[in-house]
């Protein structure tokens, strides 16, 4: 449904794909940060929802998408 | 009116040859290298994106001009078939191919959420051939009388070279790491 892709305020990071470029955590600071290799960790943060819609679209790797659950 | 879309012509394929040069030079660095900053790697992927997708509408410029102008005969048909212009086909040909695998490029990326991975980078490898084509036509068409002109077609060689070399030996953080956990094997 778009409608709950829309509202989705947080990512999932897909840890195959990632290639660890950190835009995710340029773009979600208060949900991404790097660890030390500079691969995401994600919070249990949310952010504004176009924020999260430009991080998946940005993500050189395509490794982002929307997400509603937190993460564990 | 003719003079002024050749000229226009002109600008519009040197602006598309810097375009081109940058927009190639930014997806090296993306893939090369991770950057220690990851402003620094957004901003460059965001420049990628842009100037590659803005270059589109220059190009369309340039070979809508070079069409239209009547003062050498180039047909509507050679924007996308190669060979087919009653000037220089061959160098005008050039053009055409790098115009032909540009769209393509372009198109994928737009499209790049629907498609496969592989398709996308498959098409948008192909743009280390569409930058020398369109280097060579660049060159060999243009016009001799304006040095200016020419230098900067040389310096885009120069810039694009420069950067494929560094491109060869460069080994991304990203596939390293893959490399040294694979090598760990399943314990
Ligand atoms: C249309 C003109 C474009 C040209 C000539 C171009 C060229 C390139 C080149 C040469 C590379 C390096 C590939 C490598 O060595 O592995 C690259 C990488 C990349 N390009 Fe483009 N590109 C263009 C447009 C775009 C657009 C519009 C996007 C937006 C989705 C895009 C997204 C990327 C990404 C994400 C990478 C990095 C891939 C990776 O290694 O993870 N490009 N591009
Ligand atoms: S932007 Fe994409 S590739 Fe880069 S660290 Fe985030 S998820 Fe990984």
């Amino acid at each position: 449904m778009p409608a709950a892709r829309e509202q989705a305020t947080r990512v999932a990071v897909d840890r195959i794909a990632c290639t660890g470029h950190g835009v995710c955590a340029a773009l979600l600071p208060r949900q991404i940060t790097l660890d030390e290799w500079g691969y995401p960790i994600v919070a249990a943060a949310d952010d504004p929802a176009v924020d999260v819609e430009a991080a998946v679209r940005l993500c050189p790797a395509r490794a982002l998408r929307p997400s509603r659950t937190t993460p564990q | 009116m003719n003079e002024l879309l050749w000229y226009f012509s002109r600008a519009t394929g040197v602006v598309s040859m810097v375009l081109l040069t940058t927009t190639l030079v930014l997806g090296m660095t993306l893939s090369g290298r991770r950057s220690a900053r990851p402003a620094t790697s957004t901003v460059v992927a965001g420049l990628h994106r842009w100037l590659g997708l803005g270059m589109v509408a220059f190009l369309v410029g340039h070979v809508t001009t070079a069409v239209v102008e009547t003062y050498v005969s180039i047909g509507p048909l050679s924007a996308l078939v190669p060979f087919t212009a009653g000037y220089q086909p061959l160098w005008v040909g050039l053009g055409t191919i790098a115009f032909d695998i540009l769209l393509a490029v372009a198109v994928t990326s737009a499209l790049r959420h629907r498609i496969s991975e592989r398709a996308w980078r498959g098409v948008h490898l192909a743009s280390y051939l569409l930058w020398p084509t369109a280097l060579v036509h660049g060159f060999m068409l243009g016009t001799s009388d304006q040095p200016l002109l020419r230098l900067v077609t040389v310096a885009c060689g120069v810039a694009g070279m420069l950067a494929v070399s560094w491109r060869i030996q460069a080994t991304h953080h990203d596939r390293e790491h893959r490399r040294s956990v694979t090598a760990q094997g399943w314990s």
